[in-house]
């Protein structure tokens, strides 16, 4: 079976006083000052203290002097820094989230957009603000029987953890009638949490809002515990990384994957009912969370390369070079910040050299992306050349009815 | 200097609104309730008034379901002191209300006297604005409401309040303190205060608890609701598709139909 076994972070620390406590804290001494981190930091051009010289900070006793400056806003958790780091410093995960809740404590007033998403996480359970009566809503339109826990509680193979924008965003629900479809054409026993679910609260994590992720994280293991499942599969990429790094320390120990690796997983299964021909040129972006922090940039593509009439291309950066989309760590909420300092948009960026490969595709495989890149498309006035899929819609379009 | 802020719960709207089976009041049951907004404006404006000028804010709310959590979160954010009214009828109106904040103002130790009492202008359950200057009414004290902001001069022993009217018309008051005001908006949005703060305080504040009699009449009887109605749609948009030429060719034609274009010669 091969699934992803979760191993707790524990050596990551949760407040910078303890940073030295944990092997990993002390590690962030061991820095050379190459300069990797700030040379690969998507916006450490933008940044007044970029990774290398937050560790200089530290060093030097002068860390206060990094909370008050607001650079630290513009870290969209992409692990680019800590991907490529010589010495191995695990900065995304153990350095950068303490210094950014830091920062926050410090501002004066929290960027308003920013505000609201975490003002929303914390009462409705999603960013949107959507009510959490509804979070289930989608599923009378996913043309597949989706079971929800609160009505059926029989025990289940496969507990989906749809999330927030796969719940909502009408884009992203388009996305979860297709996960339905797969699950379905498996024969696969899944079922949903439904509106008892609240987002997994990653970005809480690396906004850095501690209590609010401690919070949500307290809230959703109830729940886990009052149902009986073998795995978790999500389709968010985030919410994956909560649960592998930060959910076992409150004893989530159950097998753990995302949707498109569950399917990928089960490839051969599905590739008979893979008989649409597509007739697309497809480019594949690597999203941060799956790719740098998982290394999971092979099965997506085994994906694609198994969909009849896809052609596959690759962007000038992909796998552990690809340019982050800018919606982790809180970008998603600060479009309109980075917008006010005058920072190039990242999935703009991106979208620019997604555009550049001639593909029409731009396939992806998290929620945040397929908003973040359309949105850019259409910027770029690019959206009529290039539309944006996730990989398992793609997979649904390309199974006959 | 000593700010009351008067808090009220009130529907959340982002939730589906529900008419009870009696046909007169919102399903209470259907509904979730949250601060109203302008309500935690004035706490906002409580709590800058605080940083600027010292003293300490005390925050009063009727009983509701989450009114808990609001009051911790205002504690969290800087006020001092958290009191619940208790004891009063689910369907309390404005009126009710009034009443019952007086008898708490009166009878609970350290409440008055007060430089300043504030709360929202208006709320959903207050859209006619009335219980700023009731509270004023029993109290004896000078109202002014729909503020934006509020100054204080020490030395006067009064605060100026900047009102807005319609039509972009705004006025100042010199208001001698105690005086009760009705925020409109603070001078900045609300802050935000981390979660972790708010379950801190949880675990280390209180929550006072302040009864009130009740009233002869329940604080109702005045004005009844006979019924309440969910909006009807009466009609629905038209959406027009195609190229922008036919699009700009189809609104002329709308406008023309309508009287509301002269042909140009």
């Amino acid at each position: 079976m091969g699934a992803v076994t979760s191993a707790a972070d524990v050596s990551c620390p949760t407040s910078l006083g303890d940073l030295f406590q944990s092997e990993e804290g002390r590690k962030v001494l061991t820095c050379i000052q190459c300069g990797v981190c700030a040379g690969t930091c998507p916006y450490g051009d933008v940044m007044d203290y970029p990774p290398r010289r937050i560790i200089a900070m530290l060093r030097a006793g002068m860390l206060e002097k990094v909370f008050s400056s607001e650079s630290l806003l513009a870290c969209v958790a992409c692990y680019a820094c800590m991907a490529k780091c010589p010495r191995g410093i695990r900065l995304t995960e153990v350095l950068l989230p303490l210094i950014k809740e830091q920062t926050l404590l410090r501002l004066p007033e929290l960027p308003a957009e920013l505000q609201k998403a975490l003002q929303n996480t914390l009462r409705y359970g999603n960013p949107m603000g959507e009510s959490s009566r509804k979070r289930a809503a989608w599923v009378k339109t996913a043309g597949v029987p989706v079971r929800i826990l609160a009505e059926d509680p029989r025990p289940a193979d496969v507990l989906w953890f749809v999330e927030c924008y796969a719940s909502y965003y009408p884009r992203g629900q388009a996305c979860s009638r297709a996960t339905a479809r797969l699950f379905d054409a498996l024969g696969a026993n899944f079922a949903i949490l439904g509106n008892e679910e609240k987002c997994a609260g990653e970005c809480g994590r690396l906004t850095w809002e501690p209590g609010l992720y401690e919070t949500l994280m307290d809230y959703n293991m109830a729940v886990f515990q009052k149902y009986q499942f073998r795995e978790v599969i999500t389709s968010c990429p985030h919410a994956h990384n909560a649960f592998k790094n930060r959910y076992p320390l409150l004893g989530f120990n159950w097998e753990l994957d995302v949707t498109m690796r569950y399917f990928a997983r089960r490839l051969e299964q599905l590739k008979p009912r893979l008989t649409r021909k597509l007739g697309y040129t497809v480019t594949y972006h690597d999203s941060c969370c799956l790719g740098r922090q998982n290394e999971f940039y092979e099965e997506p593509r085994a994906l694609l390369r198994a969909l009849p009439g896809v052609k596959l291309l690759e962007m000038t950066h992909h796998r552990i070079n690809a340019l982050c989309c800018g919606g982790g760590g809180g970008g998603m909420w600060l479009d309109t910040y980075y917008k006010s300092k005058g920072y190039e948009r990242l999935s703009e960026r991106r979208a620019k050299e997604a555009v550049a490969t001639g593909a029409d595709v731009l396939a992806v495989s998290c929620p945040y992306e397929v908003s973040r890149f359309e949105d850019a498309l259409k910027v770029l006035g690019q959206d009529k050349k290039m539309i944006v899929r996730d990989v398992v819609e793609l997979l649904a379009e390309a199974m006959e009815v | 200097m000593h700010v009351i802020v008067l808090l009220r719960m009130v529907p959340d709207v982002v939730e589906e609104l529900e008419i009870a089976p009696e046909g007169n009041a919102l399903d209470l049951d259907a509904l979730r309730m949250i601060l109203s907004e302008s309500d935690d404006h004035a706490l906002e404006q409580a709590l800058l008034l605080k940083e600027r000028h010292g003293g300490r804010v005390t925050v009063l709310a009727p009983d509701a379901p989450e009114v808990d959590d609001a009051l911790f979160t205002a504690l969290a954010k800087g006020a001092d002191r958290a009191i619940k009214i208790t004891g009063l009828d689910a369907s309390l109106t404005a009126r009710g209300l009034g009443h019952a904040c007086r008898q708490v103002l009166a009878s609970t130790p350290g409440l008055m006297p007060a430089d300043l009492i504030l709360t929202g202008a208006q709320a959903f359950s207050d859209l006619d604005a009335v219980i700023a200057p009731l509270l004023a009414y029993h109290l004896g004290l000078p109202h002014v409401g729909i503020v934006s902001h509020v100054s204080v001069n020490p030395a006067a022993g009064s605060v100026t309040v900047l009102r807005e009217y319609a039509g972009g018309v705004r006025a100042e008051f010199e208001v001698p303190l105690p005086g009760v005001i009705g925020i409109q908006s603070a001078e900045k949005p609300p802050r935000y205060v981390p979660v972790a703060k708010v379950r801190a305080a949880m675990k280390s504040q209180k929550i006072e608890t302040a009864g009130v009699p009740v009233m002869a009449d329940g604080g109702n009887a005045l004005i009844q609701v006979t019924g309440m109605l969910k909006p009807e749609a009466a009609g629905h948009a038209e959406m027009l598709e195609g190229s922008p030429e036919e699009v700009a060719g189809r609104i002329c034609d709308i406008l023309a139909a309508r009287g509301l274009l002269q042909e140009v010669r």
